[in-house]
């Protein structure tokens, strides 16, 4: 049985977890004070020991994506974090910064340190109003204790509700002040990032899980996680569960021992589909219940590990329905700059929804798989791509409930049972 | 309504924050929100003027974040979290029980001003489904009684307080001003987390 490994949550059970007081009683700006005292490429090596890959997403390594930036070239260097937490189910980051935004900038004076940064800009959803006012007085606070100003700066930039925005080169466009529209790589952000300087983008959690790794070390990050999976991280579980919430866990912990950890499915019903990392990791069923979720078991099983944001749906649930709203998101969302998420998304929304009223035929579904194949790899960004795995994966294991759809002219699931409202048993 | 040399000066402040003048745009939107409700024709010529640019280019970015209204929302703005997560557990319920009550459709607002309704994407809390968000405050956990009930109490004027946020619900306007990044005091507010967020913890501390 994998235990449960606080250190990003350790204190967020204190009323004043969110204080420049409550952080520092628990060690808060020591590690910040220990790397600044470090060369900066020390600093690049000790991440790059600990193993840390990035929390966003994609689980690059941290402490190389550190590495690429170019030294001596006289130009300004940034640090962006990415805190447009938008992936349908991921609810990792949002609680995080609520609790700790002091972490967050520890964090960002640490990795402008290593890459030698004066500005760190943290880009964070519009929808999010208490957020921003936690971070925003974090900020305001450190500035007053001297801890911002003496060579870092952190600048607070607020979203206005593109989930784009979350795709690493369309936050840099957004944040110059044009529409979020990702951008043609290369060159990478490491490169030619924000106003074209050398940039480094990292997800919230990557950044925050710094100064733990700079107080206890590379070795004591080692020894938790998986062989290619170190540390630990937050597992977000919600759906049809009799207690969601955040866990905490090291990497390769699987679904079923979280499950038996949030007392499992509600009474009465059973695990029907899940998504490991968001809505576009393709979709595992309960066979994937022992699948150790750390970056090289989930990608095994077909999937990726993701955000870590595990959303669960039992037996009441309609696939079709699920998938097609899921697809309606991305429709909403595609930026409209690359032709086939564009109008692919359009077209895979109109033939899933006459599939779920029944009005389709069978060879829809070829079609449908035929559209996520030309949509697949060919746009700037994943966004498309995304939008292709809730489709393919869910043919691939629920066909027959597709067919269902068709045969009986509609849909054969009652949306009320899948409510929370309707109760256990129901 | 006209901006005032104090607004054109807390503009220049949020200009300020950033290497490159035109980095300010978003914030400036949330700004002229924050004055006028939505962003008015009025508020993009200003943006335009302060950052030296057309008009049609403050537009453009304007007209590509959802966030941005082109019309006037209610003093209270609802979004329903309608992605597929929230809405199997009760989202599409709560959000059809809504338009029936309130008599209003997507995107249209009550006739008193009051209440604005908008079905919304994931807003990352998904461990409190089914999610409302009233001027992008957390309502969890919502059923369709207590959603109806949440915009009666606004109606009333005097709108039930969010679960995770500060103590009472400020307007959109105020909302508004604390998304163009100014800071309303009201940080300290509120829980530091739900027990949701929590869970992990305590089992870990029980031994788990």
């Amino acid at each position: 049985m994998t235990k449960l490994a606080p250190v990003l949550s350790a204190h967020w059970d204190e009323k004043d977890s969110f204080t420049l007081e409550g952080y520092k009683r628990h060690g808060g700006y020591t590690a910040s004070a220990k790397a600044l005292a470090m060369d900066p490429d020390a600093v690049i090596q000790l991440v790059k020991d600990s193993g840390l890959r990035g929390r966003g997403g994609a689980g690059f390594p941290t402490g190389m994506k550190w590495g690429f930036i170019p030294q001596g070239d006289n130009k300004d260097h940034y640090l962006v974090v990415n805190a447009d937490e938008s992936e349908p189910g991921t609810c990792k980051d949002t609680p995080l910064l609520m609790a700790n935004p002091h972490v967050l900038i520890e964090g960002c004076i640490i990795a402008c340190h290593a890459i030698r940064a004066k500005h760190a800009f943290i880009y964070i959803r519009g929808e999010v109003t208490h957020v921003v006012r936690r971070v925003n007085q974090a900020i305001t606070d450190a500035y007053a204790a001297g801890i911002l100003g003496n060579g870092v700066d952190v600048v607070l930039h607020i979203g206005a509700g593109a989930y784009i925005c979350g795709e690493e080169t369309a936050l840099l466009d957004s944040l110059e002040g044009f529409r979020g529209q990702p951008r043609l790589r290369p060159p990478f952000p490491a490169i030619a990032g924000l106003y074209a300087r050398p940039t480094v983008v990292n997800n919230v959690e990557s950044i925050s899980s710094v100064p733990a790794i700079v107080n206890n070390g590379a070795d004591w990050y080692q020894s938790m996680g998986t062989e290619k999976s170190k540390g630990t991280t937050l597992y977000s579980l919600s759906g049809h569960v009799v207690n969601p919430g955040q866990f905490e866990a090291p990497l390769g912990i699987t679904l079923r021992e979280i499950l038996d950890l949030a007392g499992g499915v509600r009474p009465g019903h059973k695990l029907k589909f899940w998504t490991p990392g968001g809505s576009s990791t393709p979709l595992f069923t309960e066979a994937h219940l022992d699948t150790p979720l750390d970056y090289e078991g989930v990608a095994a099983a077909g999937s990726m590990l993701g955000t870590k944001a595990l959303q669960i749906f039992d037996e009441t649930t309609c696939v079709v329905r699920a998938v097609l709203r899921w697809t309606e998101f991305y429709k909403h969302e595609s930026c409209g700059k690359c032709t086939p998420c564009r109008e692919g998304t359009w077209w895979l929304v109109q033939i899933l929804r006459d599939l779920e009223a029944g009005k389709g035929t069978e060879a829809d579904l070829a079609k449908l798989l035929d559209l996520c194949d030309n949509i697949m790899g060919r746009s700037f960004c994943a966004l498309g791509d995304g939008a292709t795995s809730p489709i393919t994966s869910s043919i691939k294991y629920f066909r027959d409930e597709y067919i269902a759809h068709l045969t009986q002219g509609g849909c054969p699931f009652d949306p009320v049972a899948s409510t929370l409202f309707a109760g256990a048993g129901a | 309504m006209a901006y005032t040399d104090e607004d054109i000066q807390i503009m220049e402040s949020i200009i300020k924050r950033y290497p490159r003048p035109r980095s300010a745009i978003m914030p400036l939107l949330h700004y002229v929100q924050s004055k006028a409700g939505y962003v008015t024709n009025e508020g993009i010529e200003v943006i335009a003027k302060v950052l030296q640019l057309e008009a049609a280019e403050v537009t453009a970015v304007s007209t590509f974040y959802t966030q941005y209204k082109p019309t006037p929302v209610g003093e209270y703005h609802v979004g329903v979290c309608t992605n597929t997560l929230c809405a199997v557990m009760g989202g599409d319920a709560i959000f059809a029980s809504l338009k029936d009550h309130l008599g209003i459709g997507n995107d249209e607002v009550t006739a008193d001003g009051k209440v604005s309704l908008e079905h919304i994407e994931c807003n990352a809390a998904c461990d409190y489904a089914p999610v409302v968000m009233a001027n992008w405050e957390f309502y969890d956990n919502q059923t369709v009684e207590s959603a109806k009930d949440l915009v009666d109490s606004m109606r009333a004027g005097n709108p039930k307080p969010p679960t995770r946020g500060p103590n009472k619900l400020v307007t959109w306007k105020e909302a508004s001003a604390v998304l163009a990044g100014l800071n309303d005091g009201l940080a300290h507010e509120g829980v530091q987390a739900g027990e949701p967020t929590l869970l992990g913890l305590k089992l870990s501390k029980e031994g788990k």
